[in-house]
């Protein structure tokens, strides 16, 4: 009688364990995303989902990571950071997730900060300001550059030119806004000084009053505009209407052929700063970032039958970075991948080589940002 | 038996509202039903305005930015305690109520419609705008918010907090109703001319109103923002006035229990439709429209009308 009971406790225990292994080895890598598809910031989590759903089907096709399939957990924000902070619980406490790559915008992602920190679970961020990651938060990443980055190049460039007299003309997005902030910070500091700051709203469809403006300022020697989408080629119009020849310098969120298409030949001499994803075609043979870019093009291209965007590179970069992190830590302990990330080094992507440590989890520096000037409709480096 | 009639509704809601957290899973189900008693509160505030007193605001989430961002900007600018801020908020979401209030309601209809809705986008594109104090497009993190050393954290310290004033706001609704005030309201929807033949000051009362729903619109925006812990300018955004409109037409105009219906069904919605694999919209889309189409007068009052039952609710 006894002997039954035990054999049959055994059993069970057997069988439990048989379970849970077969479990185990079954169970995919859960990757949580909260993008922003639809609401205004769609042009930012659009090409990110479709990014992400690209690679991990392709990985998973691949065999998966550490012999396990990916599954993506990917929910809609709307642009809505309330919402973000909402489905970011989801992902913790429901789906429970092993990693989050998202967070269209600065707005949505700081407000899953908080939770992930407490969660203690890895956050890759695929959004642009600096305060994601200044002060460093434990276990928040970020892929992108900075608007501050743009800043410096931009200033760079205008120095090599001796040009240290500028108007800035920023938009009232949160783009613009935020890299308002960050260049008049930097301004001083470089060297430059802003002697006339001018703002436009995103759906403008006239600047000639702020450009004159700038052009009756005394001193003005270029302008610099931060802004994203239709509003930088409504300046570009303008400009060239009031016969302006001052140099005129863009940021980084115009970096698309859409840009180029909806200026006309009012962008011929522009200049800005991007990365390499966009030229990926000019680089030199032997850049280290030419296979990855024309790789990740090739194969949106394909797939989508629509340009590339530097935002799906950043989701890109995000992804990759998350399952080398995987790969190095061995398992999916979160503990583990967290200092995986925090360690990544070298990692080339299409935003530039990423070199991760603890007091700086971004990763990317100057030399990320390339600057371009638009010729004969297409884009130039500028050496 | 009279009273245990009387607040039948008022008991089934606090059982309902006690017995829910053994059948809670987790954080993300608590975070749900908070997010539709924030809700609820709201839509039974805007409720008084457009179902019973008739008169419609398409800038309510204007408000509700109001009290968020008093509570985000006093206590992290000017060191302020969170529960003075929240006050301030409520007071200047008030005073701004009360103040365009009386020119605002010379006017009826679509008029009426544009005005309040030009009242919320303006709300909504200062916050944007003045960068230094409201952080801009971006947004700013909030503090939590505490009382006397007490500070309410996690899921399920503010669902007992969102419990007690959801129950609060039902109770208070019910018994607005059926006052004196209540019915003037009432009246002046059902004709103005008559209500103000018959004595009832009908500017002093469509003023009241709005400002009462405007309190409670900035109070809950206050704690949305606590509770989040990081406020956008999205929250006094137009969409958002429109989803709370909305609330109170799917659920029912002049219905109490509409509101609440109104409140968990459209926050519950997005929440079921998002493994719709970008097919949400559409499928919420339609949804709302085939509601309207086939229950115009929103869900509780043509079910109640269908099955024959007033449901205690004032007529």
């Amino acid at each position: 009688m006894v002997k039954k009971s035990v054999l049959k406790i055994v059993t069970a225990a057997a069988l439990a364990v048989g379970t849970t292994l077969s479990a185990f080895a079954a169970d995919p890598i859960k990757i949580g995303s909260v993008l922003s598809v639809t609401g205004p910031a769609a042009f930012l989590g659009d090409p990110e989902l479709k990014t992400l759903q690209l690679y991990i089907e392709k990985i998973n096709k691949e065999g998966g990571v550490l012999g396990r399939q990916l599954q993506l957990v990917h929910y809609d924000d709307g642009s809505d950071a309330g919402k973000a902070n909402g489905f970011a619980k989801r992902l913790l406490d429901d789906d429970k997730v092993d990693i989050i790559v998202g967070g269209s915008t600065t707005g949505s992602t700081m407000s899953m900060v908080p939770l992930v920190e407490k969660a203690e679970v890895p956050f890759i961020s695929l959004a642009g300001a600096v305060v994601i990651v200044e002060p460093v938060k434990k276990w928040v990443f970020k892929t992108p550059h900075t608007d501050r980055m743009a800043s410096e190049k931009v200033f760079d460039d205008m120095k090599k030119r001796g040009l240290t007299k500028i108007a800035l003309f920023a938009e009232t997005s949160g783009f613009g806004m935020s890299g308002k902030k960050e260049t008049e910070a930097l301004a001083g500091k470089m060297g430059i000084t802003l002697v006339a700051t001018e703002t436009y709203g995103p759906k403008d469809t006239d600047m000639t009053p702020q450009l004159t403006k700038i052009k009756n300022t005394a001193g003005v020697q270029a302008i610099f505009v931060f802004g994203f989408g239709q509003g930088p080629a409504v300046v570009n119009k303008s400009y060239k209407q009031l016969g302006l020849t001052l140099p005129l310098y863009h940021a980084h969120g115009v970096a698309s052929e859409e840009f180029i298409k909806l200026s006309g030949p009012a962008a011929e001499g522009v200049r800005l700063p991007a990365a390499a994803l966009l030229v990926a075609d000019k680089l030199a043979a032997n850049d280290p970032q030419k296979p990855v870019t024309t790789a990740y093009r090739k194969a949106y291209n394909d797939r989508y039958k629509e340009d590339v965007s530097t935002f799906g590179g950043h989701a890109y970069d995000g992804l990759m970075i998350a399952v080398d992190a995987f790969k190095r830590a061995g398992s999916t302990d979160k503990a583990k991948v967290r200092d995986a990330i925090e360690a990544t080094k070298g990692y080339i992507g299409t935003g530039g080589k990423v070199n991760m440590s603890a007091t700086d989890h971004m990763g990317l520096d100057q030399t990320s940002f390339l600057v371009l000037e638009i010729k004969n409709g297409d884009w130039v480096l500028v050496k | 038996m009279s009273a245990l009639k009387r607040h039948y509704a008022l008991i089934v809601l606090a059982t309902v509202l006690l017995l829910l957290p053994l059948v809670l899973p987790n954080n993300y189900y608590y975070d749900i039903v908070i997010r539709m008693a924030i809700n609820a509160i709201i839509v039974l505030g805007l409720n008084l305005l457009i179902g019973f007193a008739g008169q419609i605001s398409l800038g309510h989430a204007g408000f509700v930015g109001i009290g968020a961002y008093a509570s985000a900007i006093f206590p992290t600018h000017f060191g302020w305690h969170p529960i003075f801020a929240m006050l301030a908020g409520a007071a200047i979401a008030s005073a701004i109520a009360a103040i365009v209030a009386r020119p605002i309601f010379r006017l009826k209809g679509h008029y009426l419609a544009m005005a309040t809705l030009g009242l919320g986008i303006i709300i909504a594109i200062v916050i944007k705008n003045e960068g230094t104090y409201t952080g801009g497009p971006d947004g700013m993190p909030v503090v939590a918010l505490g009382l006397m050393g007490f500070e309410i954290s996690g899921e399920k310290q503010w669902y007992w907090v969102l419990a007690a004033t959801l129950l609060f706001s039902f109770w208070a609704s019910k018994n607005l109703i059926d006052s004196p005030f209540g019915r003037a309201l009432r009246a002046l929807h059902g004709s103005e001319v008559a209500s103000q033949v018959m004595g009832v000051d009908i500017v002093r009362y469509k003023v009241a109103i709005f400002v009462l729903s405007a309190f409670f619109a900035s109070l809950m925006g206050s704690v949305t923002a606590h509770y989040i812990g990081f406020v956008t300018p999205n929250i006094a955004d137009f969409f958002h006035s429109i989803e709370l409109v909305t609330m109170v037409v799917i659920g029912g105009m002049a219905s109490i229990y509409g509101s609440l219906i109104g409140a968990v069904l459209l926050t519950a919605l997005p929440q079921a439709l998002s493994t719709f694999e970008g097919w949400e919209t559409v499928a919420f889309g339609s949804i709302l429209m085939l509601c309207m189409i086939f229950m115009p007068k929103g869900l509780v009052p043509t079910l109640a009308a269908r099955f024959g039952r007033n449901d205690g609710e004032p007529r």
